[in-house]
């Protein structure tokens, strides 16, 4: 069977920084890939090449078997259909309640009467955790652990085939990470989306990922099983698991 | 030698800067302003952009058409600034005053909120969110914007005038002692719908174009944090006002022109 996400060879320059340098990667179908790597090895940028946001220069984005770059209009609308992406910051719209926000993919993406998408809504929020009462707030109002809650209330809506996950703990106390990592694997389980999670918290990675990638100044150096992460046999790997200042990855300190 | 490379430098980048904004222009026409349309959204950003602006073009209006009456008087002599005063005044606030300080005035205050609230959901990553839950931010923000800019601002152009002349009105007759009654029969003799009045509404449409379009291309192009949405802000109504100011004289010599 042909892989839910496979990328080949996938390259994007801005200017004369080359940030994908052939990135290469492969997720079944159902299963949770964490790509780890440092700050500015082109985790986002990877992502966001996937989805079309980002037009990447050359090679091959499939999903399903299905070639997606340069996908336009009615065709790249139904292509993101299948997609939910948890934000870093949340990224929700802060002119729009909270479940205006969970509901916003049905509403507008997909045309859903108001009163049944806010049903789901509410069935939503209940899942992450969060009141009936927190939908009518706005998202000012709520903590960066509520607003994570909703951006993954919200990513999950409309079911998607395929869940994003942007580095989904940053900035979370340890305890709340973990919260919101149960989550992340309860709601997939449940809808047996396949994801992409990108993260530089080790705890997390362990935890939601049944494969972990490691990417290295827009490459895959290494992918294999969670199980494995431990005995990679890669001196990178060894050293960003460790979080050890000596190794092979040398930090620019300096913007050069 | 470096002084010349500066110089072309400063050419080039012009040049790049000008292609975006027409391929920017060309995705909000195309993309933007075709359906599926988000009518709650052109409805709130037509209260914004129009009905909040209104204070801020009427008093625009009422001012600068009391100050035209005092200048024009001043420069008529007795015998001809009864007819003098109304006619320049009206003339002058219907094809020029009005839509341009309008358009200047509604690219301070709304072009510059569109590009820093655009600018903020850019950064805080929520223009890419709109994409992963299916919706076009073309479509849900930069096409309302651009509607309600280009059927409001005709609109409160057409509001000032009113205001603008009843302005020259009001000083002419309370501090100048000229006539209300031939004041206004002057005013509507001399003023023509065509030639005065829809000539301006034009110019304001394409204004309102103009202060969406920029604030709406900024705000997309800002980039990092606080600091990248102030300079969008600025940039967005530094360029619209720049653009009205050019687009009117063009509109002037293609509506007025010797042909």
């Amino acid at each position: 069977m042909a892989p839910h996400i496979e990328l080949k060879d996938v390259r994007k320059s801005f200017g004369t920084k080359h940030v994908l340098n052939g990135l290469s990667l492969s997720v079944e179908k159902g299963k949770s890939l964490v790509v780890i790597g440092g700050s500015g090895t082109g985790k986002s940028v990877m992502l966001k090449c996937i989805l079309g946001i980002l037009q990447p220069d050359s090679g091959s984005i499939k999903i399903a078997g299905e070639e997606v770059t340069g996908l336009k209009g009615e065709a790249r609308d139904q292509f993101l259909r299948r997609f939910g992406m948890l934000f870093q910051g949340g990224a929700l719209f802060d002119s729009l309640s909270v479940w205006e926000n969970v509901a916003f993919g049905l509403t507008q993406g997909r045309r859903t009467p108001k009163g049944q998408a806010r049903e789901i809504a509410m069935e939503k929020l209940g899942l992450v955790g969060l009141s009936a009462d927190v939908g009518k707030l706005y998202p000012a109002e709520l903590s960066g652990g509520m607003q994570k809650r909703v951006g993954l209330a919200r990513a999950i809506a409309a079911d998607p085939e395929i869940i994003f996950f942007d580095e989904p703990t940053t900035g979370l106390d340890p305890i709340m990470a973990d919260v919101i990592n149960n989550l992340i694997v309860d709601c997939v389980k449940r809808l047996g989306a396949t994801t992409i999670s990108i993260t530089h918290d080790m705890a997390s990675a362990r935890k939601i990922a049944d494969q972990i990638a490691m990417i290295y100044k827009g490459e895959i150096i290494w992918q294999g099983d969670a199980k494995m992460i431990d005995r990679s046999g890669n001196a990178y790997v060894d050293q960003f698991i460790l979080g050890r200042a000596e190794g092979p990855i040398k930090m620019d300190v300096l913007k050069g | 030698m470096n002084f010349v490379a500066a110089i072309g430098r400063l050419f080039l980048l012009f040049c790049a800067e000008v292609g975006r904004i027409a391929i920017f222009m060309k995705d909000a026409l195309i993309v933007g302003l075709m359906p599926r349309y988000y009518w709650g959204q052109i409805a709130s950003q037509f209260f914004r952009i129009g009905y909040t602006s209104l204070p801020v073009v009427a008093l625009t209006a009422f001012f600068t058409g009391g100050a035209l009456a005092l200048q024009i008087y001043t420069g008529s002599s007795a015998a001809t600034a009864g007819q003098l005063v109304p006619s320049i005044v009206a003339i002058g606030i219907t094809r020029e005053l009005g839509p341009v300080l309008a358009g200047l005035m509604v690219a301070g205050r709304v072009g510059a909120s569109i590009a820093a609230e655009l600018g903020t959901m850019k950064v805080t990553e929520q223009t890419d969110a709109l994409v992963t839950l299916s919706t076009n931010p073309l479509k849900y923000l930069v096409g309302p914007r651009i509607l309600a800019a280009v059927i409001s601002m005709p609109l409160l152009v057409a509001i000032g005038d009113a205001i603008g002349i009843m302005g020259g009105y009001v000083v002419s007759t309370r501090s100048l002692d000229l006539n209300g009654f031939s004041y206004i029969k002057t005013t509507a003799d001399k003023l023509h719908f065509f030639d005065d009045i829809s000539s301006g509404l034009i110019k304001a449409a394409v204004f309102g174009f103009i202060i969406a379009l920029m604030g709406c291309y900024h705000g997309f192009n800002s980039k990092g944090g606080a600091q990248g949405v102030g300079r969008a802000t600025t940039n967005a109504v530094v360029f619209s006002a720049i653009m009205i100011l050019a687009s009117n004289f063009v509109l002037t010599s293609l509506l007025f022109g010797k042909h």
